[in-house]
């Protein structure tokens, strides 16, 4: 067992993943030479060589459209979107093509490809390096969408992302790449040695894809979230002074329904988070599916805490993230309430 | 007076009611176009993309370097691929006709772009197909009830109704499977061929595209990639002329061939007689060639004409002169290889008759037989329940539901409709469709 922050414990991913198994290559803007501009690859190329871990044009949708072309070819490509704000050039790739190609042949096609993707803000990235588009690919049938909230889920997801055979898209809530964050800027960063899920195994293991976790068992009010916001959820819940259930959801798609929904019938409240904006996200669809399931438990409307329905501003991050303050308030509503 | 900028908006010489007009195409005289090494710099073969590689004259004699000196035999069956796609084609069209199938597109016209290309590669190189190149499906032996099956969305097509007519695909016979969205196959071809050369292999793959979907970013996206990891990929844009109704200037054809893209990206470009079952052989050789050589792609492109309608949705007759397929300078690459043919004294009217009366017997029993699997008016059809299946490698949950909902609504909504009362199985099915 190994410390690792985020950032190692992808890299570790790929650097077994490229090991093991011949089939799989790297490529993407500056994953190469370079190593990345977050630092995800480096050392990759050097070690397994540049016909493996390659440098490409900047064009998401020729990276896209080249993985599937590899994956029908017998590869499995792990493409970088260097963020995923630069990821629209490609969704034409990923939704019509990448998505669809097995059910298109009836089986007879499929191109295995992960796409690895920075996401989320607070790192002063303006709106077009800030962005949560997850629920963008959510809402696409055929890609399996995951995100990671600790170093040790991030390797053991991405190891079992290259290993399916189904398109995946990974995004790396890049806030939390160096140590957990709680949501409030102004506090000295945590490094995730400090945390235990920087605890990494060195070598392979896999964190099951379309399951949820529970990182906080409780019995008044269930929190919904993943990425960052599964630390930012944890600091309101202590704030708030509740006895609260926050499960990591893990992987969007295909959502583990049984652990959320026998989480809400036990508690009763359901409080649900996420960075993206709110009108159509993901929480949407958290929210119907606990209203289905768990309606005639239900003691309290359930409630959403999101970003605005803003691009994500530059100068009024804090206030646009939906921090610890928000989360909070949420939480004591809905317990509140009859 | 302040000068002032003006659009420039593109205008086909002739629209319906006007005489005919292709003064703007550049031909060379056969024979006229060097053929360089497989190996030449790109800077010293830039003539190609403006020239036009030409082996078939007007006198129906084979010239010039480019000359790929078939025999005969094989001239009979690139022959014999024209002849039977076009038959195909026109048994298919009647058929959508007759209310059969949804849809259907044409190559009539074209059919030397596909069969002499197809000819012309290996059958381990993969090929990634636009919509009208239907003729790589004959010459790699695909049976006729397959491809038929499959516009019928019957109960053995190969795509389980999941897409719609022309959209085909064979893994056993590697040729990709086509997308409705246009384009998209260019760069994902690039990706196999450089995963061919990842690989070690001596594979490449060829792929096909339309001169008016050379705009979409796709193409500049394949043409990147491909020469920047030299890959081994032959890139064909066929240059019918028409773009449903826009002509090929809106894709940017007036000032510029589209062969002369190749150049600019650092690749060689070949402007061929894509009429010229010889000179289209003859190219695309040249190209795998270079390809295997590790000398990277080859842009080509194949100028032909559009005979027929963009598809069965559309009527060419409210955008471009009815008779102007009579005045296309290159000619028909079925009349043009059989009176090659027939001047080399290997053929004749005769044997092409009864070829044709052949041909299009095999097409009526192949009909005969695919619709005997079911029509968009006549059962057997397929089941419903299928559509969850191939989402995902295994079904999610949430799949499993719906695919239960589907079927609990068919239990108690029974089967009814003409194929119910047609076909005394369809009780027996599990779901019906909604009425």
């Amino acid at each position: 067992m190994a410390n690792m922050n985020m950032v190692q414990a992808l890299n570790s991913a790929m650097d077994i993943m490229l090991e093991r198994d011949p089939r799989v290559v790297v490529l993407g803007e500056d994953v190469g030479y370079f190593g990345g501009v977050f630092r995800v690859t480096d050392g990759l190329q050097r070690k397994h060589g540049e016909h493996r871990v390659l440098d490409t044009p900047i064009a998401e949708g020729g990276i896209v459209a080249a993985a599937i072309g590899m994956g029908v070819n017998g590869l499995k490509p792990v493409a970088e979107i260097q963020f995923a704000d630069y990821i629209y050039p490609a969704f034409d790739q990923v939704v019509s093509e990448l998505a669809r190609l097995r059910y298109r042949t009836a089986g007879e096609f499929s191109a295995p490809v992960t796409i690895r993707t920075p996401c989320g803000g607070g790192i002063r990235g303006g709106q077009t390096h800030s962005q949560s588009p997850e629920g963008i690919f959510t809402h696409v049938c055929g890609i399996k969408v995951v995100m990671p909230s600790t170093p040790y889920d991030a390797k053991g997801l991405l190891i079992s992302s290259i290993e399916d055979d189904d398109p995946v898209v990974f995004f790396e809530p890049k806030r939390i790449y160096n140590g957990p964050f709680d949501g409030d800027p102004h506090k000295p960063a945590v490094p995730w040695s400090s945390h235990p899920g920087g605890a990494v195994p060195e070598g392979h293991y896999t964190v099951p894809i379309g399951k949820a976790e529970i990182v906080r068992p409780g019995k008044d009010v269930t929190v919904l979230a993943y990425g960052t916001m599964v630390h930012v959820a944890q600091a309101a819940v202590r704030l708030a002074g509740v006895d609260a259930e926050i499960i990591d959801v893990r992987t969007l798609a295909p959502l583990d329904t049984d652990t959320l929904c026998t989480s809400v019938c036990k508690t009763g409240r359901c409080v649900v988070v996420h960075e993206a904006t709110r009108f159509s996200g993901y929480g949407a669809e958290l929210v119907a599916t606990v209203q289905e399931e768990c309606f005639w438990h239900l003691e309290a409307p359930i409630q959403r805490v999101t970003g605005w329905d803003t691009p994500y501003p530059h100068a009024f991050e804090w206030e646009y993230f939906p921090g610890p303050a928000r989360i909070a308030a949420a939480l004591k509503s809905v317990m509140e309430a009859a | 007076m302040t000068p002032r900028s003006r659009l420039h908006i593109p205008y086909p010489p002739a629209r319906p009611g006007d005489t005919p007009d292709f003064s703007y195409v550049k031909i060379s005289p056969p024979g006229a176009v060097g053929r360089p090494e497989t190996k030449a710099p790109v800077r010293d073969i830039e003539n190609l993309s403006t020239e036009m590689v030409r082996v078939l004259g007007d006198d129906a004699k084979a010239v010039g370097p480019w000359n790929p000196h078939l025999e005969p035999q094989d001239l009979q069956v690139g022959l014999r691929h024209m002849v039977l796609t076009r038959l195909f084609d026109d048994r298919m069209q009647r058929m959508q006709r007759q209310g059969r199938m949804s849809f259907y597109m044409k190559s009539t016209g074209e059919e030397a772009v596909a069969v002499a290309a197809g000819m012309a590669l290996l059958p381990g190189d993969m090929l990634f197909p636009s919509y009208r190149v239907q003729g790589l499906q004959i010459v790699r032996g695909r049976s006729l009830v397959d491809l038929m099956c499959q516009c019928l969305s019957n109960t053995r097509d190969m795509c389980k109704g999941r897409q719609m007519p022309v959209m085909y695909h064979w893994g056993s016979g590697n040729i990709f499977s086509i997308s409705g969205n246009l384009a998209t196959q260019f760069p994902q071809a690039v990706g196999w061929a450089m995963a061919s050369a990842i690989k070690g292999e001596d594979r490449i793959a060829a792929t096909w595209i339309g001169e008016g979907s050379s705009a979409e970013a796709d193409f500049h996206h394949a043409l990147t990639f491909a020469q920047v990891y030299r890959a081994p990929v032959i890139l064909n844009v066929v240059n019918n002329q028409w773009a449903i109704s826009t002509f090929q200037g809106f894709a940017g054809g007036e000032v510029q061939t589209f062969a002369k893209r190749g150049p600019g990206y650092g690749m060689p470009g070949i402007r061929v007689d894509g009429n010229d079952f010889l000179a289209v052989y003859a190219v695309t050789q040249w190209a795998a060639e270079r390809a295997r050589q590790s000398g990277g792609p080859t842009l080509i492109e194949h100028v032909t004409y559009r005979a027929a309608a963009h598809s069965t949705s559309d009527d060419p007759s409210r955008y471009r002169p009815k008779e102007e397929w009579k005045a296309w300078p290159l000619g028909d690459p079925i009349t043009r290889l059989k009176d090659h043919l027939i001047a080399l004294g290997e053929w004749s009217q005769e044997q092409h008759t009864a070829l044709e009366k052949e041909l299009e017997a095999q097409v009526t029993a192949c009909w005969k037989e695919a619709a005997s699997y079911g029509t968009l008016t006549e059962g057997p059809t397929l089941d419903p329940a299928t559509m969850f299946d191939d989402v995902y490698k295994e079904m999610p949950p949430h799949l499993a539901k719906q695919r239960e909902q589907l079927l609990e609504l068919a239990r108690l909504q029974p089967a009814r409709g003409p194929q119910a009362e047609h076909d005394p199985d369809r009780q027996a099915q599990p779901v019906a469709k909604e009425g």
